[in-house]
């Protein structure tokens, strides 16, 4: 079983979105199931700050010895900061997804996009735990 | 039976009885029967010569041999004549250690080859001044269209790209690169580097240094200018001249390309050849095909693998920038050995040695009173001689030797590492000099271009001068690699059957290596009767009207068909159609390739039991039907099935006006008895490394040349130097008109001493084969996938992902647990995620089958102990496969099993068996802290003491 947070969103893509620190602002990474199923990771690359997407561009790749996955934006806004401690020690991501291996922080476009996302409990049942 | 068909097939008649009674049926005929659908079934069998004996064949081999004219060739353009050092020669090229390995997917039974292209990757990257080098490219022309298609990727893929080419590059190399730019939709602008504007559209350079002509150019300030304009500099390069030339990474290039033959491989009338490409650092996810990394295994032991490999289409599908899989290993192999036999003084003198001898040929040409027109050349002389051309070309011809016609003109001579004074004067002669000449001892590189910087510098390229020290240091390296002279290597869709020795002997043969590509066809008759009896024997198989030989390996004639097909449609008024629909189980390469020339990839679903979704087929078929271009499949299928619906898949695809392209990579089980032009395929590629026995060389020579349907035959490859008459080309793939000559007497061979009846018997045994292994294991196994008969096709798939829940063993324990039985893996996690698929091939006897069988059913025990709790679920005999000498003769012993379950599971492994030389490989490591280079000495002398 893998941890799934009670109080955070989810996508179906397999990222997770946390509150910011200031209101309007969220914190996306993936989640501990996503890490699990991409094994090792070696290397991922993420955008730049004030780089602007929609819901479900995509914001960076991430590669695991025999895996490559996109990574989506689960909502649509501006990239406030990326973890730059993660090009460094992509290893991070397997370690400690929800906390350090946060990927951006995103100053949201629509604040309401967010209730549309999956709960811990959909997350759970989307990945069949 | 023909003596060499029995000794083809493994299995003995009795055996053949014996398995058919497992499988259940009375005959083979029965079981192919069943196997095989009805309507398939090729109406007539296979129309070939009879069966000829080896003897016979070797004789035959012989007569095309005597056909062909050696000549002294001084052409150059990327080819150069070399001596290939005899022990290298003998224990890599003619040695089946060496050609017979897979691929180095399975690192720990691969570390001396993965040590050997590690060698290479550094020569390369010394010698051309960049950071990293891939472990080969196909060829010079295809590595250039390879950097232009990163420089694309670079750029996010622009729709207005321009390519700027030098048009002092080889006129091959010009050809692919133009040939692959129209795919892509990228405009390719020719000219004088020092007059070329870059625009903002503009994604990337070629430049040829030294160039086609000889001339040493100072492209600095071409590579400043494009820099500014955030240009990629490429240099077509010859890595013995930069032994003396200032390296291209020194002066500004971004990538380097080219072709290693010089380095010690013969010529071949064109290949197989190791072609190289290095870059910067930075640009190491664009690089295309395998690289060699170092990492650590999980003792802390020093190790290799492939690294980054999911860069490779085989992961990244229709998002890789290259679509390339199998390349050159053998030969790069052979390259990396060279500059280890010679070491960098020795490269230096060989270099300086070609050097001298061309200053010596202008400075006597000179004297002669012919202009020489360039100060400042390598190897290569370019003389203008007025209208004397023809009689100049005819003198030399007398004497047996090619020279370059560079215009009507001009004359091009390239000398090489084995033209020696006596050979000057005859060329001189040739020219109306006076054969009585100094040698000189000066050089014409401009003083700028001299190179300043150290190369080879690591000890490896100066440890193994004497040949006892390189025989050993071959012999070492060898020992650690698991071949076909070990244990069967059951690769799925890889077909590792006999590489027979008769099959090799013309191989290394002066009459068929000693050729250079552009010499007069004349000179090559009897190459010419051997192309045009096996494009008859090969269109006969597959029953299409035209062959093209050119595609040299799988990859390319995926590319190659496709191409076809575009120029088909737009011959037709219906260039717009440019859609490729591909089944989610194809091969990544498909998609890959599908992009290169291209199309758009739409994706078809597979059903539950494996076969394409035919209620899916036909709505993308509706979705896209006008712009449908083509359909991708493979058959028998990825899953290893005889698909029943197949024509009914190609009947739709055509009446949509679309084409069918078969992906031959399945071919061994259909040889004899189906024929993919009679199916309905238009195109489909086949790897003569795979059903017609070149061997596979480690990851490569391979062969992938296409049949066509008569509607394609005016579309398939021409070539520029050689001109193949083919008015509506849709190009040129490869740098040499018939990709890789040297190694086609092999497929030549078996087709003759297997003959019709030989072929179709193969083909049944496979089917065989692949039917008892699945039969021996359907009660330990679940078994995914079979044809409507419960019969599969010549390989199956075996579902371990059942594993990870009841005993936290994946796909990769089973993997290295059969190395401690002695053998190689399957393929893993191809097509289906997880499982392992298994393909026997014809040529394994029963008892392998059985001794292989034996290993699965007790690794199943295995497992079995860890699902009840017998053995240990964090540290058993799976988890911690596979186990190195190193391992088990330790004082120290803690794990919960024991030493002798660990390195002697299975009787036979006690006399015999290939001691994994590193324990289970730590690839992430490798990833994270990429090192693409020979590690440095302390290293290894720290490798001697595991840290872990």
């Amino acid at each position: 079983m893998s941890d799934i947070p009670g109080d955070l969103h989810y996508s179906e893509e397999h990222e997770y979105i946390k509150p910011g620190d200031e209101a309007g602002t969220v914190v996306i990474g993936i989640t501990d199931y996503a890490q699990g199923e991409l094994g090792d990771v070696v290397y991922i690359e993420l955008p730049d700050v004030g780089t602007t997407f929609d819901r479900m561009d995509v914001f960076g790749t991430i590669e695991a010895v025999k895996a490559v996955s996109e990574l989506f934006m689960p909502v649509a806004g501006e990239i406030l900061e990326v973890n730059g401690a993660l090009q460094a020690d992509p290893a991070l991501i397997n370690r400690d997804p929800y906390d350090e291996a946060w990927m951006i922080k995103v100053q949201l476009r629509s604040p309401g996009q967010v209730n549309e996302l999956l709960t811990a409990t959909d997350y759970a049942t989307h990945i069949g735990e | 039976m023909n003596d060499f068909v029995s000794r083809h097939l493994g299995p003995r008649p009795h055996d053949i009885a014996a398995m058919l009674d497992a499988v259940g049926y009375d005959s083979l005929d029965a079981l192919i029967d069943s196997a095989v659908p009805p309507d398939i079934r090729s109406p007539k069998p296979l129309d070939l010569p009879a069966a000829r004996s080896e003897r016979d064949v070797l004789a035959g081999l012989r007569g095309f041999a005597d056909q062909n004219q050696v000549y002294r060739s001084y052409i150059g353009m990327g080819y150069a004549d070399c001596v290939v050092p005899p022990v290298i020669l003998r224990n890599i090229l003619e040695n089946p250690g060496w050609y017979t390995a897979y691929t180095p997917y399975q690192a720990e039974i691969s570390q001396g080859r993965l040590e050997a292209l590690l060698n290479f990757q550094t020569m390369v990257s010394d010698l051309t001044g960049l950071a990293i080098a891939n472990a080969s490219l196909l060829d010079e022309g295809t590595a250039a269209a390879e950097a232009m298609a990163m420089a694309f990727a670079l750029n996010k893929s622009p729709s207005d790209a321009v390519f700027c080419v030098d048009v002092n590059c080889h006129p091959q190399s010009i050809a692919v690169v133009e040939t692959r730019a129209r795919g892509r939709g990228i405009r390719v602008e020719i000219g004088d580097p020092s007059a070329m504007t870059f625009d903002t559209n503009v994604i990337g350079v070629l430049l040829q240094y030294p160039a086609s002509d000889g001339r040493i150019v100072d492209f600095t300030a071409v590579a400043d200018r494009a820099h500014e304009a955030g240009v990629l500099v490429i240099a077509a390069t010859d890595l013995l001249s930069l032994a003396l030339l200032t390296p291209p990474g020194e002066w500004g290039a971004d990538v380097a390309v080219g072709n290693s033959q010089r380095f010690g491989v013969p010529l071949g009338y064109g290949g197989p050849h190791a072609a190289f490409f290095a870059t910067h650092d930075q640009y190491k996810r664009l690089l295309p095909g395998r690289v060699i990394g170092v990492t650590k295994d999980r003792a802390g032991r020093r190790a290799y693998r492939m690294a980054l490999q999911t860069r490779e289409q085989h992961i990244r599908r229709e998002k890789a920038t290259s679509n390339v899989c199998t390349a050159q290993v053998l030969l790069a192999v052979m390259a990396g050995m060279y500059a280890v036999y010679h070491g960098p003084k020795g490269i230096k003198a060989i270099a300086q040695r070609v050097h001298n001898r061309a200053v010596t040929l202008a400075s006597a040409l000179r004297t002669a009173g012919l202009d020489v027109r360039h100060e400042a050349f390598f190897d290569t002389v370019a003389v203008e001689v007025g209208d004397r051309a023809s009689a100049i070309h005819n003198a030399a011809a007398a004497q047996s030797i090619n020279l370059r016609p560079l215009s009507s003109t001009q004359i091009g001579v390239t000398v090489d590492e084995t033209t020696t004074h006596a050979d000057l004067a005859v060329l001189v002669e040739s020219f109306g000099g006076d054969p009585k000449f100094a040698d000189a001892t000066d050089t014409v590189i401009p003083a700028d271009l001299r190179r300043t910087s150290d190369f080879l510098t690591h000890p490896v390229f100066s440890r193994f001068h004497s040949e006892t020290e390189m025989l050993r240091y071959l012999k070492r390296l060898e020992n650690r690699d698991l071949s076909l002279t070990h244990a069967m290597i059951p690769l799925g869709s890889c077909t590792m059957k006999l590489n027979a020795t008769t099959e090799m002997e013309a191989v290394s043969w002066p009459e068929f290596g000693g050729i250079h590509p552009f010499a007069p066809r004349e000179q090559a008759a009897g190459y010419a009767e051997m192309f045009a009896q096996l494009e008859v024997q090969l269109a006969e198989i597959t029953g299409f009207a035209g062959i093209s030989l050119q595609p040299n390996a799988g990859s390319q004639g995926e590319l190659t068909g496709l191409l076809v097909i575009k120029a088909y449609h737009q011959e037709r008024g219906e260039g717009h159609r440019n859609v490729c629909l591909i089944p989610k189980s194809a091969h990544g390469t498909n998609p890959a390739s599908a992009i290169m020339a291209g199309l758009k990839v739409v994706p078809v679903m597979t059903d539950d039991a494996g076969n394409v979704d035919m209620g899916d087929l036909r709505a993308k078929i509706g979705q896209h039907g006008d712009d449908l271009a083509a359909l991708m499949i493979t058959y028998p299928s990825t899953h290893g099935v005889f698909e029943v619906t197949i024509k009914e898949i190609c009947q739709a695809i055509h009446d949509a006006g679309g084409q069918v392209y078969m992906d031959g990579a399945n071919l061994n089980a259909m040889v004899g008895i189906a024929r993919p032009g009679e199916i309905g395929a238009d195109v489909c590629h086949l790897n003569l490394h795979k059903t017609f026995c070149i061997p596979h060389g480690g990851g490569g020579p391979g062969m992938g040349p296409i049949g066509v349907a008569a509607h394609l035959v005016p579309h398939l490859p021409d070539h520029p130097v050689v001109p193949l008459g083919i008015d509506k080309s849709c190009g040129t793939v490869s740098a040499a008109p018939w990709g890789s000559p040297s190694i086609l007497p092999i497929s030549w061979s078996y087709i003759a001493m297997m003959g019709p009846d030989g072929l179709t018997e193969a083909t049944k045994v496979a089917v065989l084969n692949a039917n008892y292994i699945a039969k021996r294991l359907e009660d330990h196994y679940d078994l995914l996938y079979a044809g409507p008969s419960g019969l599969i096709a010549h390989e199956c798939i075996l579902d371990t992902r059942p594993f990870k829940q009841s005993a936290g063993i994946e796909v990769e324990d089973l993997a290295k647990r059969l190395m401690d039985y002695g053998f190689h893996a399957p393929t893993i996690s191809f097509p289906v995620p997880g499982t392992m698929m298994i393909e026997p091939t014809e040529s394994e006897s029963k008892e392998e089958l059985d001794r292989f069988c034996d290993a699965m059913i007790a690794i199943r025990e295995e497992i079995r102990a860890v699902e009840t709790g017998t053995a240990d679920r964090d540290q058993n005999v799976l988890n911690m496969s596979p186990h190195t000498m190193e391992d088990v003769v330790a004082d120290a012993w803690n794990r919960p099993y024991s030493r002798e379950q660990a390195a002697f599971p299975a009787p036979d492994t006690r006399k015999s068996k290939l001691w994994p030389a590193v324990g289970r490989i730590d690839a992430a490591y490798g990833d994270r802290h990429l090192v693409c280079t020979c590690p440095p000495m302390e290293e290894y002398e720290e490798a001697a003491q595991p840290v872990g």
